[in-house]
């Protein structure tokens, strides 16, 4: 167990570091995410429909579309020099690959988040300081529950034909629980609701975040043996 | 080589089968449209319940057994429950058409509204995503062993994924109840009505397994002679 | 294929029985069988097309094989399970390195992945036994054909493997660097090391090879000790190849 883990931190790391030294990736998906929110701001009528009844699928729409995209990045940066082979050939067993890759997946989409937040709330208006706790709750629970179905995913994306057209078809409906969990959450937790208005929601979110990790861990190995 | 003869046969027979099951359908149809009595406060309309609600029952056993035979493959990995699961999730996403295409027409014959995301025709609309996404991942890989990993996979998270989508969308319409009351639950029926009801079930059923049966036989088919090619071509190195 | 405990120390280092592999309908590989003591040198020669890559592959546990079995120094180290990877190393003409990372960096996560007791101790002996302590902190990227091959090779020695496969190690090298490359094979086969070279270049494996194999559609057309020169092999390799179709 733990040689899976420090396998599992050795691959990770290394995908952060790369991804520190070139920042390429994350500075395009910061940028799109920023985009998003900004043109979000032209696709509405201010005063027909109060902003915040609108925020939650703001910043839902935008979260899940600019981390889903950021996804790909995960297995594409193996194809270069066939640098899979070298993780495939070694003694890493597959899961604490997927583990690894899925723990620097969360942390890219996070830091993203982190950085998307308070732009969100300051073109719209929210006011997010007295309900930032919940809030990160819901954002990191969705958060999880689609980066481990998309990690998943990407690593079969990368070995098919329009890789990036492939991945948004085969998460776009994994995404159904995530989203619609968080939007009804955040939605909640902005108009200042008890609690126990969003609990159930917040047991499918878990139910749903615990199921596919497991899931998703269990049938990686088929996605990269041959 | 002898594989082809016997696939040849299989085909053959699961024509059959779809002779009979076809006249079957028409024969419930008939049933259906002439002998049983028109539903009191939803007119003719409500006789598209009798392709709408088989349709879906047939569509979900297809995507079930799609998923069942993905888990099956993945420890077994043999290819014939790959083609049976590719097959059915092909006249799966048949009859989820037809779901979705009969539901819409009902629903504006009664409701007044082509589309109102009712609980169950969204879950149908999103099944029918998965099912998409699954035959499109399958043109997109050329391998064989890969393209039924890959499969395999989707089929098992999809299916896995078919209750987390129900209950999301019941939650959703609780907390976010419709103006209009829709009365999409079975209306109450009675003798008549139900024994058609039941006979369209029992019927949809056999022409999914003739439809099943005689696209898994074609792929087969179409496996054996590959397999038949690429032994000829063997042979003469 | 039993083969006696000598006074070397064990059994063959190396042993094929029956291995055989199909990727649909393509049968890649249809039954390869030889058997390797500590220090020979294997060549396979063979026209693109003739399996080299995939027989490579499944030695390596990077592929499981439909039939046969691969064992190494005596264990049958399984179908491409960890204690099977442990025990090879390899080396191809992708080179498995970030370009994005150092040389230090790179052989240093190899050697968190490898579970080595002394990382860092481990990734700087590499370097040096590769003469590439001066660059091992400029990022791989910045490296020559050649430099990047030999990184490669103290990528594929970090866990001191029992056995280094290497497939078409030679090319796009210049003649330095093929040079430089062949000198540290020789040394490799003299610290009695087992390697399996692939290559459809005669010229380049014959030199360092105990062995000699053809392979043509899937099968070892010929394998045996080397003897003769390469005149011998080319006239054999014609001979092989023009078989086939």
């Amino acid at each position: 167990m733990a040689d899976l883990l420090a396998q599992a931190w050795a691959i990770a790391a290394k995908d952060l570091l790369l991804e520190f030294r070139s920042r390429t990736a994350f500075l395009s998906a910061l940028v799109f995410t920023a985009l998003v929110l900004a043109i979000f701001n032209f696709a509405r009528d201010p005063t027909a429909v109060a902003t915040i009844d609108l925020a939650p699928s703001i910043l839902w729409i935008t979260f899940s579309f600019a981390g889903v995209l950021a996804l790909n990045r995960a297995f594409s940066l193996e194809k270069e020099n066939r640098a899979i082979d070298g993780l495939l050939l070694s003694p890493a067993s597959r899961t604490a690959l997927y583990l690894g890759k899925t723990a620097a997946n969360l942390v890219f989409v996070g830091a993203v988040e982190a950085i998307a937040l308070p732009l969100f709330a300051l073109f719209f208006n929210v006011p997010l300081l007295g309900v930032l706790a919940p809030l990160v709750l819901v954002i990191a629970l969705a958060t999880i529950g689609f980066v481990t179905v998309g990690t998943l995913m990407s690593s079969m994306a990368v070995n098919t034909r329009f890789g990036e057209m492939m991945l948004l078809v085969l998460v776009l409906p994994f995404l159904v629980t995530p989203v619609s969990a968080a939007a009804s959450m955040s939605a909640k937790i902005f108009a200042g609701r008890p609690f126990a208005e969003w609990a159930p929601w917040l047991k499918l979110l878990t139910a749903y975040d615990i199921t596919f990790f497991v899931i998703c861990t269990l049938v990686f190995e088929a996605t990269v043996e041959e | 080589m002898t594989a082809i003869p016997a696939a040849e046969r299989s085909l053959r027979r699961s024509g059959a089968w779809i002779a009979v099951s076809l006249a079957l359908v028409a024969g419930v149809y008939v049933r259906a449209l002439v002998f049983t009595p028109e539903e009191a406060t939803q007119g003719l309309a409500q006789k598209i319940f009798y392709i709408h609600a088989p349709s879906a029952w047939v569509a979900f056993l297809g995507c079930g057994i799609v998923g069942v035979c993905s888990l099956l493959y993945l420890f077994l990995k043999d290819p014939r429950l790959d083609l049976l699961a590719a097959s059915s999730a092909e006249v799966g996403t048949v009859f989820l058409t037809t779901v979705l295409v009969t539901g819409p027409i009902w629903g504006k014959t009664i409701w007044g509204a082509w589309w109102t995301w009712d609980a169950r025709l969204t879950l149908t609309l999103f099944l029918w995503f998965i099912c998409l996404g699954y035959l499109v991942l399958r043109t997109a890989v050329d391998e064989p062993g890969r393209r039924a990993r890959y499969s395999a996979v989707l089929g098992i998270l999809g299916a896995l994924l078919v209750p987390f989508i129900h209950v999301s969308v019941l939650l959703f319409r609780t907390l976010h109840p419709k103006p209009v009351v829709l009365q999409t639950s079975r209306p109450q029926l009675p003798g008549s009505m139900l024994t058609t009801l039941l006979v369209s079930f029992a019927v949809f059923t056999i022409f999914f397994f003739a439809l099943l049966a005689r696209r898994y036989a074609w792929a087969r088919l179409r496996e054996a002679r590959a397999q038949g090619e690429a032994e000829a071509a063997d042979a003469s190195r | 294929m039993a083969v006696p405990a000598g006074a070397d120390g064990g059994a063959a280092a190396l042993e094929v029985a029956g291995l055989a592999k199909r990727f649909g309908h393509v049968r890649a590989l249809r039954g390869v069988d030889f058997t390797l003591r500590g220090g020979d040198a294997l060549a396979v020669f063979g026209p693109n097309g003739a399996g080299k890559t995939t027989l490579l592959r499944l030695v390596a546990g990077l592929l499981r094989p439909d039939a046969g079995r691969v064992r190494i120094a005596g264990d049958e180290v399984g179908r491409g399970d960890a204690a099977h990877r442990r025990r090879v190393g390899l080396i191809s003409h992708h080179s498995l390195l970030y370009d994005g990372l150092t040389a230090a960096e790179n052989l240093l996560f190899y050697a968190r992945l490898y579970a080595l007791a002394d990382p860092r101790a481990a990734a700087r002996r590499a370097l040096a036994g590769v003469a590439l302590e001066a660059r091992a902190d400029d990022p791989v990227g910045t490296f020559s054909r050649g430099m990047v091959q030999r990184l490669a090779i103290a990528r594929a020695l970090l866990h001191d493997p029992d056995v280094l496969l290497l497939d078409e190690p030679f090319s796009g090298l210049d003649q330095r660097a093929a040079a430089t490359l062949r000198a540290l094979l020789e040394r490799l086969r003299a610290e009695r090391r087992t390697m399996v070279l692939v290559t459809h270049n005669l010229d380049e494996g014959l030199e360092l090879a105990t062995h000699v194999a053809i392979q043509v559609a899937g099968r070892f057309a010929s394998f045996g000790a080397r003897e003769g020169d390469l005149a011998g092999y080319r006239a054999r390799y014609a001979e092989a190849t023009s078989r086939d179709g």
